[in-house]
């Protein structure tokens, strides 16, 4: 992972600074409010993320995160505020607008039907057929490969074994290599690393900085600060439906997260005391 | 975790060598066919070692068992069976059930029945009008599930009784209506396709399986990816042939034992119903395992949520299931009409529906969901049929028919059982 961090995704300040203005951010989000009913689940959120970084998206239980990325999903319809995707304002109405700007959510409970293979997992829905209209597998399988290949995936044994054969590092591998298929330009991972091991999270991990490698933007949900500050480029904290901030991870501590995350803020970062205060 | 080997890399590598060839590739094949193996999918083994035992037990214990006669008695017998449980295997892979089909088949078989003899409506109409009730059928049920939202237990329950009344009434009190000897229906399963045609449609059918296994394999090759190994092919080419042929030459023997001035004519060549069995097998193989509709009925099966956040239209595929099955059930039907010359007002009724998903089961389609294949209706109906006119055989007196029920049962439970056992190795 450090690795990766050296080869030039690194993060002294300068070339943070130079990095941030080559790259305008592929999302962006502008005060974006949603209710159900009288609740108010999310104010003003702010949020942005940028090509080959990976912007984690953490806070507390009950904070918007699900409701944030069903929101750029399709799945909610967003009340008020913008969305930006390559700095356009796009309306998204549902999962099928979401899929055409190229937006990819990997779920927490992954997606995948077990009866079926790794390749017929990974074009489910959007198969690809012949003059004739039967399905390709030749062409779906190689597809498959390459994708398993950008993603330098070795320890899937054959891409035409059933998804019920796999471990849960193989399962979550198979649909981050889905979002590279459908060349995604903005893939969501909700807790990702829930439910494996370590040496499974260390590999998951590995691949999800792989595809920021591969001009991604990606942004990673998850409550374990220990990936968090491991794989992030940029953290944004939700605190009861406000953007606490959207910090650098280079720039704070793991203290400071956690502070944010509980509390609203930490030191001169995150909402104002009233803000923040009023709230409680 | 499984050890990790660089295949997919080594293989997208574009200096990378071809594919392995010969030897390796069949010890490559073969390794992966017993790793599918021990991972649960067993296919159609379990079903094929339960034919050849139970085949060679009656053969054993009932001379006569495997006399051409015979042979045919059971393929005709089975024909019903095999062609209802093919519609059910759709309904299984979603994880449903139809407990219906049987009686689907009785009323839409009545119906063809009561509308050639009552009402003087040509043959070929009132088939059309049969099928057609078949389907409507299927899609009111396939609405009430998918959109109604109730159990398909509980509707298939309730239409499973309605539709024996309906039967009982069209058919009257009379308790049968006999199709007419010169319909043409009936000779679907009582006449014979001429011998000579026989081994045609035999060398079309060997050959076409072969052209189209050997050119899959020449375009995986071409693509870069692992193919099937010539040898693998080769193989099932030659069974399917020897087995064919066996079959072919077997059906070519006269089963008409008096041959004279009243009886002139020869029982020779295989029954017509053979033909429509693979015509059947191989539209809906073909649907199941080329078409994104076949692909979408498994994934629908296996996992409905990810199917409907990957677009499928799930709805519509589980309304389409219960249209093929009970379309299915209606064809079953009328073959049913054609080997009984007649339809009775308890048609379909009784046990029709549970040998054909006792068929499914046994062949290796799960209960469960997510898990079936055609070859399943094939084998598994073969097995059912197998059972009754061997236990037929063996069990003279009052009570052959309790004990028949019996065995049949016995082996239904172990066919679900053992899905169980199998389905819980395999999550």
């Amino acid at each position: 992972m450090r690795g990766a961090v050296a080869t030039g995704l690194g993060p002294t300040p300068t070339t943070e600074v130079i990095k941030q203005m080559a790259n305008s951010p592929t999302l962006e989000l502008r005060g974006v409010d949603k209710s159900f009913g009288p609740v108010r689940v999310l104010s003003g959120v702010r949020l942005t993320a940028r090509p080959g970084e990976v912007t984690a998206l953490v806070g507390d239980n009950g904070a918007g995160k699900t409701t944030l990325i069903k929101c750029i999903g399709g799945t909610y319809r967003i009340d008020a505020g913008e969305m930006l995707f390559d700095g356009a304002p796009q309306i998204v109405h549902g999962p099928r607008d979401a899929a055409a700007l190229g937006v990819e959510i990997v779920y927490q409970d992954l997606a995948l039907a077990d009866n079926l293979d790794i390749v017929e997992n990974m074009f489910l829905g959007r198969e690809d057929i012949t003059r004739v209209r039967t399905l390709d597998e030749n062409s779906m399988e190689r597809k498959a490969r390459a994708a398993l290949a950008a993603l330098s995936v070795r320890t899937v044994r054959s891409v035409r074994q059933k998804v019920s054969s796999l471990s849960g590092g193989q399962r979550q591998t198979v649909a981050i290599a889905k979002a590279v298929l459908w060349q995604s330009k903005v893939v969501i991972l909700d807790e990702p690393t829930a439910a494996l091991g370590v040496a499974q999270t260390e590999q998951v991990l590995d691949l999800v900085r792989r595809l920021a490698g591969q001009g991604v933007a990606v942004i990673l949900v998850s409550h374990n600060m220990n990936d968090v500050m491991q794989v992030a480029d940029s953290i944004a904290v939700l605190f009861l439906g406000r953007m606490a901030a959207q910090v650098r991870r280079v720039d704070v501590t793991q203290t400071q997260v956690v502070e944010l995350i509980t509390a609203g803020r930490s030191g001169s970062l995150g909402l104002s005391p009233a803000e923040s205060g009023a709230t409680l | 975790m499984s050890a990790p080997i660089d295949e997919i890399a080594e293989r997208n590598d574009p200096d990378g060598g071809p594919p392995p060839e010969g030897m390796a590739a069949l010890v490559a094949y073969t390794r992966g066919y017993l790793a599918r193996v021990r991972g649960g999918e067993l296919g159609s083994i379990p079903a094929l070692v339960g034919l050849v035992v139970i085949t060679v037990v009656f053969a054993v214990v009932h001379q006569g068992f495997l006399s051409a006669y015979n042979i045919e008695a059971l393929v005709i017998q089975a024909a019903p069976i095999i062609v209802m449980a093919m519609g059910l295997i759709f309904v299984l892979l979603l994880g449903e059930i139809d407990l219906s089909a049987g009686t689907t088949g009785g009323l839409c078989s009545a119906l063809m029945a009561v509308l050639m003899l009552r009402h003087g409506v040509p043959w070929w109409l009132g088939i059309i009008v049969a099928l057609a009730a078949g389907v409507a059928i299927g899609l009111g049920i396939g609405w009430l599930r998918a959109r109604v939202g109730i159990p398909s237990f509980v509707i298939t329950l309730a239409t499973f009784l309605a539709f024996q009344g309906v039967t009982l009434i069209l058919i009257g009190g009379q308790g049968s209506v006999n199709l007419p000897d010169n319909n043409p229906l009936i000779k679907l399963e009582n006449n014979f396709v001429p011998i000579w045609l026989g081994w045609v449609l035999l060398a079309v059918f060997v050959l076409g399986y072969a052209a189209i296994k050997v050119n899959d394999a020449r375009r995986r090759r071409r693509a870069g990816l692992p193919p099937v190994p010539y040898t693998v092919i080769a193989a099932k080419i030659v069974v399917l042939a020897v087995l064919g042929a066996a079959f072919t030459y077997e059906m070519g023997i006269n089963r008409n034992l008096v041959t004279n001035a009243f009886f002139g004519s020869k029982a020779e060549g295989m029954p017509w119903v053979v033909v429509l069995l693979v015509i059947l097998y191989v539209v809906w193989h073909f649907t199941l395992s080329r078409l994104r509709y076949g692909r979408h009925v498994y994934a629908v099966g296996g996992n409905e949520e990810a199917s409907r956040r990957a677009g499928v239209v799930v709805n519509r595929v589980r309304i389409s299931v219960f249209v093929i099955g009970s379309g299915m059930a209606a064809i079953s039907g009328l073959v049913a009409a054609s080997l009984l010359q007649s339809v009775q007002s308890n048609a379909g009724a009784g046990n029709t529906l549970l040998l054909a998903v006792g068929a499914a089961v046994i062949g290796g389609t799960s209960l469960f969901g997510g898990h079936g294949r055609i070859i399943d209706a094939v084998l598994g109906g073969l097995v059912v049929a197998v059972i009754i006119n061997g236990m037929s055989d063996l069990i003279q007196g009052a009570n052959s028919a309790g004990y028949e029920y019996i065995v049949t049962g016995a082996v239904l439970l172990l066919a679900a059982g053992f899905d169980a056992v199998v389905r819980r190795s395999r999550v």
